[in-house]
């Protein structure tokens, strides 16, 4: 999932038809001077073909026909070899939705969600004031700031593993401050790993959340913030008034796309807890509950039904969350299309 | 050509305005420093604690975990760079990513071409699929995936991570390149076609040039996520000398877990590339974002 949080972080357009249907006639129509003939027209679609068809040929094929096939497999009791033949009809998806084992994953999922938007939302908005200001050094900051996100999933996973375990360089730190009561054991203890867990992601997300909170940022006009200075308004002042509601767009996409990614949330757990503890540490996943009852079973036809109710949840509250959330912003970018 | 080129970049606003800003230093609370200092300091920390345990004995390891090298042991490093396993799948992630790479900016910008600049009726359409593509990442086809890989044949092969990678960094790439293909000025496309260029022509003598600066942003992060990917690579490989590095990576982790010094070199040595490209391209990948994100 390395690439859950981020570079999804194109989801930004908010209106992709819309936009494109308001914008596309200004800039891409035909200039009057050529006529459109049979012969151009045919020559225009052959063009479109051949620029198009390979990306959508390769597209549809390992994106969009997999998450169908899925839907036709969780109907099967299915070892994965030769075609499907045990059909079973809903069985597989009465057993997820009755296993404990997914209702705590979901639990779990849902909690990530809220921890993410809770803690990284007010700290990344902070940071990237902060980093907006005109201090020496900014740049390197900011570079440095991206490292954990820049860093794979295995890697933090990997090293952070170590780092938290009981005898590890976390509990060695605490110990050397003087704070050896708030050693625990991070990794297995029910109670606290859900924790270290939120600890790690939002180390490793912040950043990102940092990144393009500072790029809207700078797409605020300058000279609203010196009218303000004028009118007299303090430095939070105008940070709270101006800058925060025009941060808005930019701070539900984030949203958006954070959300997401703490759905599908599976390499981090499923590196630093492996396959069978992250149950008992109270850290699995619906993605982790689907690999480990899945694949890891061998029992596909159940798995391509967990992935199909992953799915489902996920299109659901995405589609929520732009119909009720992300709708402002389309309204704004399709009204500036037609100016 | 280069002013053209600049032209053509959706997000020129933030170079000029940094360089605006920078004349006039403000007088800034030292307490801005300190909190930002210590922000770095445990961003870095961890990533830190990886690359200074490697250059650490075990034993300093097991009595202090926290503490800096007292002796610099070199010979973790070097015994990792000595094993062929090591270099083994540091080729095999670097042809994934490459291949990745160059598969995402051809399929890419041919695609975004289209959307950007012909006139037709299943454009939005078009544009709706890809962009429904960024709403599910990998996870939730995985499983299928899987099969559709076993059924062709690819499992335990290259082939089978790069085109399924290929697939799932098109929607990003699509969405941040035809922003970028529509900033073209309209006026060069007319006086291609005065000049007798076909629409076609105009492609490759214009428009490949010129979205040279998005094709960097797109593949870098289409390298990066290549690069960093673990959960297909652990579906598809299941033999060691096939692992890319995320998988020798952790394999390396279980199998070498008493020598805790060598794993934290073998982890160092595999960020470094991706650190390598992100720390170079960061103001381009942030002005990509910025782009994207003015939507």
């Amino acid at each position: 999932m390395s690439d859950s949080q981020g570079e999804n972080a194109l989801a930004t357009t908010p209106s992709p038809a819309g936009r494109s249907a308001a914008g596309d006639d200004a800039v891409t129509a035909p200039p009057p001077v050529r006529r459109r003939t049979r012969r151009t027209d045919w020559r225009k679609h052959a063009e479109i073909a051949l620029l198009g068809g390979p990306a959508i040929i390769v597209f549809v094929a390992f994106v969009i026909f997999p998450v169908v096939m899925a839907a036709y497999y969780g109907f099967f009791k299915w070892k994965g070899y030769g075609a499907p033949t045990d059909f079973v009809g809903l069985e597989n998806y009465v057993t997820i939705l009755q296993d404990t084992t997914f209702h705590e994953a979901l639990m779990h999922n849902g909690f990530i969600v809220v921890m993410s938007l809770v803690l990284q939302g007010p700290a990344a908005v902070i940071l990237a004031l902060l980093l907006n200001r005109k201090i020496r050094g900014r740049s390197l900051i900011r570079v440095l700031i991206f490292v954990p996100y820049v860093v794979s999933e295995v890697i933090v996973g990997t090293g952070w593993s170590l780092m938290l375990q009981t005898t590890g360089a976390v509990n060695g730190f605490l110990e050397k401050i003087g704070l050896e009561g708030w050693a625990v054991d991070w990794l297995s203890d029910p109670d606290v790993a859900i924790w270290s867990l939120m600890l790690i992601i939002t180390w490793k997300y912040v950043g990102f959340a940092v990144i393009l909170f500072l790029a809207g940022l700078q797409s605020i006009p300058e000279e609203l913030h010196e009218a303000a200075a004028i009118d007299g308004a303090s430095y939070w002042q105008t940070q709270r008034r101006i800058t925060l509601p025009l941060l808005g767009p930019t701070l539900r996409i984030w949203a958006f796309l954070s959300i997401i990614g703490s759905l599908q949330l599976f390499d981090l757990v499923y590196i630093i807890w492996g396959q069978y503890v992250s149950a008992t540490a109270g850290t699995s996943t619906m993605a982790t509950y689907m690999v480990l009852n899945g694949r890891n079973a061998g029992n596909y036809g159940f798995g391509n039904a967990v992935a199909v109710v992953l799915f489902i949840i996920s299109l659901v509250i995405a589609l929520t969350y732009q119909r009720f959330v992300l709708r402002r912003d389309t309204e704004g970018a399709l009204t500036e299309g037609k100016k | 050509m280069s002013a053209i080129a600049v032209q053509a970049t959706p997000a020129p606003a933030p170079a000029p305005a940094r360089k605006r800003r920078g004349k006039k230093l403000e007088r800034v609370n030292p307490l801005v420093y300190v909190v930002a200092w210590l922000l770095v300091g445990v961003c870095i920390g961890p990533v830190a604690f990886i690359v200074l345990g490697g250059l650490r004995t075990n034993s300093q390891i097991t009595m202090d975990p926290s503490g800096f090298p007292t002796t610099w042991e070199w010979g973790n490093y070097a015994s990792v760079l000595n094993s062929s396993m090591f270099w083994q799948q540091a080729a095999n992630s670097a042809i994934c990513g490459i291949a990745t790479t160059i598969g995402v900016v051809i399929l890419g910008v041919m695609a975004s071409f289209v959307l950007a600049r012909y006139d037709f009726k299943a454009q939005p359409a078009m544009y709706s699929l890809f962009a429904a593509g960024l709403m599910f990442p990998m996870t939730v086809a995985i499983t299928p995936l899987y099969i559709l890989i076993k059924n062709l044949g690819l499992m335990n092969s290259l082939a089978g991570i790069i085109l399924p990678q290929v697939a799932f960094a098109l929607p990003t790439t699509i969405i941040i390149l035809v922003p970028f293909l529509r900033a073209i000025p309209k006026e060069l496309e007319e006086a291609a076609s005065i000049d007798g260029a076909s629409r076609l022509g105009f492609f490759f003598r214009m428009v490949v040039p010129l979205s040279i600066p998005g094709v960097v942003t797109v593949g870098i992060l289409a390298f990066v996520a290549s690069w960093n990917s673990y959960m297909l690579p652990l579906f598809i490989l299941n033999d060691e000398a096939m692992y890319t590095l995320p998988l020798g990576v952790q394999s390396f982790a279980s199998q070498y877990s008493v020598d805790t010094a060598r794993v934290l070199a073998f982890t160092s040595l595999s960020m470094i590339p991706a650190l390598i490209f992100f720390s170079l391209f960061e103001r381009r990948i942030v002005g990509g974002l910025t782009g994207a994100v003015k939507g």
